[in-house]
């Protein structure tokens, strides 16, 4: 069920760009599924006009979590809000990953990079809580993009870091780490997020490894609940190449649905 | 008790607020938000005769208090939609009003006939914007000529009321409107969006696959409120005007302009609540100032030679 809202933020936490909200939405949380997200209305004025999409984070009782970095003027804007402050949202909006009963005492592997780690937190604990075992591969340019770390770890989750500059963890790209790993590993399922080529790479080396996988995608978007169709992606479904709605039908695609940006002219 | 009803001639509405087409998808997607039997009318995104893939992405560029798009009408096709999203919206109290697209004039006779005996639809809007295949892309809406012909052609075909949506990309919009009126329609609708462009200077590429789109949302108002007043005093027909239209207040420059209803369209992108909430402000208005009828604003620009 979709709903207009509005939420109070209760707590604000922030690690250079990166910022974590935790909103009191009852709402929105009674009904939150990892992979979904919110619409934010970053200013009451028409400038910047569009909402923006969050993934939730983590949902706790009638709490939601969004996790995000400064990337443009909205972002900057909602860093600006304070404790006490009211956000105008709506939400829970999307298909999320899917979590099937078969999940139960399978291994999952979640890559996240950068602040693509948003949505894969609150599935890490919803697999936990399915008895999925979680492996977390998490990874950024320097330790700066890894500001989850330490919560992911005190949680008990297995994680496994890399940055680019080799300033905390492995040193190379997450996707590299991943190809080290996964034949010990051996997951039964993979989730990721983040950006464009990470994602693109993790689906070929995954189809090559006959390992199931999903992908959060991330879409400019005009209104978040399916009327402006802005926000599509090439998808394969039924043997048919379809412009999808990365907002109704999305953001969470298959491996074998999603035809990657380099595919795409 | 004030009453907000308008009345077109061919079509009387329970207030003046009718939700976009393309803005407001197949209607339904408002549910969770608003009730939809609240609305003056609500127009059906824009229905080729067949399902329409539309343009690659990226579709959709913000500029400053503005919203470019690209999103090439696709859409499920007048099937699809009969079968599976009228019979749900025809329970609602409220005009719906069909856009209807081609490809050329024939798919556009062909989409209205194959409307013309599914019940429950008040009025055709006509999108004369969509590029015409056989005469190289060139819109309908661009000239005088190719306005007249479609809208004689469709008005010929159509059971229904015909209301044609105007482009403002035109150097005179009173000589299009004009030629819509004389061809039969039985309003104009303006604007649609102005043809726009944006670029990221950094990789230098435009921020739209299509590089071209149209530009909607608050900032392009002033301008649509030129081109509805300027159509308002020279048509008999009636005029819906559009254009950045995001609060009551928008919506009374556009009724004082001289249209006779107007249609709300990136606000429902931004505000789900966007239609209802301005419909309210209306009311407001009208008990603010003694009104008991919101048609008595239409049409009463104060202008310096009249006082």
């Amino acid at each position: 069920m979709i709903k207009d809202s509005q939420a109070l933020i209760i707590d604000k936490k922030n690690w250079g760009d990166y910022y974590l909200f935790d909103l009191k939405s009852a709402k929105i949380a009674f009904s939150a599924q990892p992979g979904q997200f919110i619409m934010v209305r970053p200013s009451a004025y028409y400038h910047p006009l569009l909402r923006r999409p969050f993934s939730l984070h983590f949902q706790h009782k009638e709490n939601i979590q969004i996790f995000f970095k400064i990337t443009g003027q909205g972002t900057f804007l909602l860093s600006q809000k304070k404790p006490g402050d009211w956000l105008d949202i709506i939400g829970p909006l999307g298909k999320g990953f899917s979590i099937g009963a078969e999940i139960k005492g399978k291994v999952t592997a979640l890559v996240g990079g950068g602040r693509g780690i948003a949505p894969l937190y609150f599935l890490a604990h919803r697999l936990n809580q399915q008895g999925a075992k979680v492996k977390i591969f998490y990874g950024g340019q320097s330790r700066n993009d890894l500001p989850l770390k330490n919560k992911i770890e005190a949680d008990g989750f297995e994680l496994h870091l890399a940055t680019d500059d080799g300033s905390f963890g492995f040193k190379g790209f997450i996707t590299e780490l991943l190809r080290q790993k996964i034949k010990k590993i051996k997951p039964f399922k993979v989730y990721a997020c983040g950006p464009e080529a990470m994602m693109a790479e993790i689906a070929h080396l995954l189809v090559e490894e006959k390992i199931s996988s999903e992908y959060s995608l991330e879409s400019v978007m005009g209104c978040g609940f399916g009327v402006c169709w802005g926000c599509v992606r090439r998808i394969k479904r039924e043997g048919q190449l379809l412009w999808l709605k990365t907002c109704q039908e999305g953001p969470v695609f298959s491996a074998e649905e999603i035809i990657w940006a380099d595919g795409q002219k | 008790m004030i009453d907000l009803s308008v009345d077109l001639g061919f079509l009387k509405l329970k207030n003046p607020i009718i939700a976009a087409s393309g803005t407001f998808g197949y209607g339904q997607e408002f549910e969770p938000f608003i009730d939809l039997n609240q609305l003056g009318g609500l127009v059906i995104k824009g229905l080729y005769f067949s399902p329409r893939q539309g343009n690659p992405p990226p579709r959709l560029a913000e500029t400053h208090a503005g919203l470019l798009n690209s999103v090439g009408l696709q859409g499920i096709g007048v099937q699809r939609f009969s079968e599976e999203i009228l019979p749900h919206l025809q329970k609602y109290k409220t005009s719906l009003i069909v856009n209807v697209c081609g490809e050329d004039e024939e798919e556009y006779a062909r989409v209205v006939d194959f409307l013309n005996n599914k019940p429950g639809l008040a009025a055709y809007e006509l999108n004369i914007s969509c590029p015409n295949v056989k005469k190289g892309g060139l819109c309908p809406a661009l000239k005088a000529d190719s306005t007249y012909s479609l809208v004689k052609l469709v008005k010929r075909v159509s059971s229904r009321p015909l209301i044609t949506k105007l482009s403002p990309n035109v150097t005179d919009i009173q000589e299009i409107a004009l030629s819509a009126q004389e061809a039969g329609s039985d309003a104009v609708s303006l604007v649609n969006t102005f043809l726009a462009m944006a670029i990221d200077p950094e990789t230098r590429k435009p921020r739209l696959a299509n590089v071209l789109g149209g530009l909607s949302g608050p900032a392009i108002k002033p301008i649509a409120l030129r081109m509805v007043y300027q159509t308002a005093c020279c048509l008999q027909i009636p005029v819906i005007g559009l254009g950045g239209i995001f609060s009551g207040s928008d919506a009374l420059e556009f009724l004082i302009a001289g249209a006779r209803a107007v249609e709300v369209g990136t606000a429902n992108m931004i505000d789900p609540e966007a239609t209802v909430k301005i419909i309210k402000e209306l009311e407001n208005y009208c008990q603010k100032h003694n009104l008991k009828r919101i048609e008595e604003i239409v049409g009463t620009l104060k202008t310096n030679s009249e006082e």
